[in-house]
């Protein structure tokens, strides 16, 4: 979870703004990470369409085997395809990241808007909260939260979201100070202009950039926690084939199977990557002053 | 700078008390009844009753908090529902394990990530510099708990160069107890041996935990190094004709150091969920491993107990980072 904190954030004219993503779309590294998610995305779309076979039907004669033509990524002690599982594991990965970026972002928005906007002790209350928060390691709580909650997917999403929606709260708090005194919005307040319509129209619509940026690190960021969580047993159950569950499943076959981790953890890492190397050239694009970082 | 202190240490305790409620709620949430799953399905009702009075589980929620924020001030977190001891003496047989692991992690990842972050900008542009590149893009990518099977299927089982899990060999004694880190204790006890064996046993959960902070730390040192260096008071220190070493040395690196240092900080910080899975894949006795066990067998008073000292690293950890920046630079102002 990096934060981002960014003071440019006058809405550009629309033309520059297009120019502007075409650029960042010649740079390699921006390029080379849409296209990878690009692909991810749709290989959990069309999952069912591309796999060989059931990702969790069983064929033990078939155990074990290595990469081949007939397997194109081996299969697992069960005799599960791997390909199968990694596509499939890739609507897991993807659907879930987008959760918790969709549930912390909202909730982290709506309180961080609030503690902007309103300021005082609302602010300040606020802002202990995200302290509070902020101190606890997330897979330490996420096991807490699966202790008390019985491990599944389901609560590590809870958990997980439940560290990163600070995050956005102090982001979103600082944009609305840095905005809320700019001319456009006291010019709006002075027209009579009400101030939810002040917030929705005026303050949101210039916070995107950044809210995108930072929405962009933590889909990699909760990925990854999914997967660690699963691997120790406190997210997604086995058989789902979810990646952090199937390298957990690989553990004793490290030596004698190496492609029944090693395809899960590429997967991880690319999709991972894709999401850091995209948040570097979204932000890059708002501060070009951070270029080349 | 005493009333900065004191200000910090006035939000740390307001913090450990919103912590404290939170860990209470959760204990809270539980649908599934933590005295039953503790007795067993044959226990009897009374015995139940019994050991529900014995915990004080019988008590309002509010109450309950109260009593239970009162014993933790007196330091006492509960007692173990699955080893029977007091969390607290749990805690402090396993925590020292965490801290030789985090500590050995954080100089691998200082050592090396700040190393290859300055060579990767004096060098800009060669091969290191893209070596380097590519080593933080992969560390902040590749999950830790796979890097952890790797090395160990690597150097343990495929070529034996390194000890496998554990934190000694099965056949050696701990040494005598003075820090609980085995590596120091050995040294305190003069014996060679086994500080040698420790130190073996050390070596692939401190890299396996490491190496995303050295990634994180690569990165900051090189772009906050090329930063300075594309300062005036370099270029005159250069202009100076003062040794290449000396302006990189003196005039760069310090001023260099000083995001380096927060990002130690947040690194640090954050070390502990790494811990977890490091330490199960290593089967290191330590908080992560305490954690995990207790959590399956659903030991609330000992998950609460790991969470409730593990909510507390950070915002220490944080509070000695800002210290220290004034240290480094004491322009920056102390509110």
């Amino acid at each position: 979870m990096t934060t981002v904190s960014l003071d440019n954030t006058t809405a550009a004219a629309p033309v520059s703004r297009r120019r502007q993503i075409a650029s960042a779309l010649r740079q390699p590294a921006v390029a080379a990470s849409v296209l990878i998610l690009l692909l991810f995305v749709l290989a959990a779309l069309f999952a069912p369409l591309l796999s060989p076979a059931d990702p969790l039907a069983q064929n033990v004669l078939n155990g074990l085997k290595p990469p081949s033509g007939a397997h194109l990524f081996g299969t697992d002690k069960l005799g599960r395809e791997l390909v199968s599982r990694i596509l499939y594991g890739a609507r897991i990965s993807l659907l879930v990241g987008a959760a918790v970026v969709l549930i912390s972002g909202i909730l982290g928005t709506l309180l961080g808007v609030l503690a902007g906007y309103v300021g005082g002790w609302v602010d300040e209350a606020l802002m202990r909260v995200t302290d509070i928060f902020f101190a606890f390691p997330a897979l330490i709580l996420a096991m807490a939260i699966a202790g008390a909650l019985g491990p599944s997917l389901q609560n590590a999403l809870i958990a997980i979201s439940a560290v990163t929606w600070p995050v956005y709260a102090r982001l979103l708090r600082g944009q609305v100070l840095a905005l809320k005194e700019r001319e456009f919005v006291l010019a709006a307040r002075t027209v009579g202009v009400p101030e939810w319509r002040i917030i929705l129209r005026h303050l949101l619509p210039n916070m995107l950039a950044p809210l995108l940026v930072q929405a962009s690190f933590d889909m990699g960021g909760a990925i990854t926690s999914v997967a660690g969580l699963s691997f120790i047993g406190f997210g997604a159950q086995p058989p789902t084939p979810e990646w952090g569950v199937m390298i957990s499943e690989a553990r004793t076959y490290m030596a004698t199977a190496w492609w029944m981790a090693t395809f899960p953890a590429l997967s991880i890492m690319l999709v991972v990557g894709g999401f850091n190397l995209l948040g570097d050239g979204l932000r890059d694009l708002l501060d070009p002053r951070l270029r080349g970082r | 700078m005493i009333r900065f202190i004191l200000r910090r240490i006035v939000g740390l305790v307001l913090v450990l008390v919103g912590v404290s409620v939170i860990t209470f709620a959760l204990s809270q949430l539980v649908p599934i009844d933590p005295v039953a799953a503790a007795l067993g399905q044959n226990a009897r009702n009374e015995q139940i009753e019994a050991y529900r009075k014995e915990l004080g589980l019988d008590r309002p929620a509010v109450l309950q908090y109260f009593s239970y924020a009162a014993r933790l001030l007196q330091g006492d977190l509960g007692k173990s529902i699955r080893t029977r001891r007091a969390v607290a003496d749990d805690l402090r047989d396993f925590l020292p394990a965490t801290i030789e692991l985090s500590l050995a992690a954080m100089l691998v990842a200082c050592v090396l990530g700040i190393a290859l972050g300055i060579l990767a900008a004096i060098r800009r542009n060669s091969w290191v510099d893209a070596l380097a590149r590519v080593f933080a893009l992969v560390g902040g990518s590749l999950p830790i708990f796979f890097v952890g099977l790797l090395v160990l299927a690597l150097f343990y089982s495929r070529l034996r160069w390194l000890p496998g899990p554990g934190r000694l060999d099965a056949v050696l004694t701990p040494p005598p107890r003075v820090t609980g880190m085995y590596t120091i204790d050995s040294l305190l006890a003069g014996n060679w041996p086994l500080l040698k064996n420790s130190l073996q046993h050390l070596v692939l959960p401190a890299v396996t935990l490491g190496y995303f902070s050295t990634a994180v730390l690569l990165r900051m040192t090189r772009s906050s190094m090329l930063e300075v260096l594309g300062q005036d008071y370099v270029r005159t220190a250069q202009a100076k004709g003062l040794r290449d070493r000396v302006v990189l040395l003196r005039h760069a690196l310090k001023n260099a150091m000083i995001p380096v240092l927060t990002t130690i900080g947040i690194v640090f910080g954050s070390l502990l969920s790494g811990a977890v899975l490091t330490e199960t894949i290593f089967g290191w006795p330590g908080l992560g491993r305490y954690a995990t066990t207790s959590a399956v067998s659903l030991d609330l008073p000992a998950v609460m107990g790991v969470t409730l000292v593990a909510a507390v690293v950070y915002p220490v950890v944080n509070m000695l980072v800002d210290i220290g920046y004034h240290l480094l630079d004491p322009r920056i102002g102390i509110r």
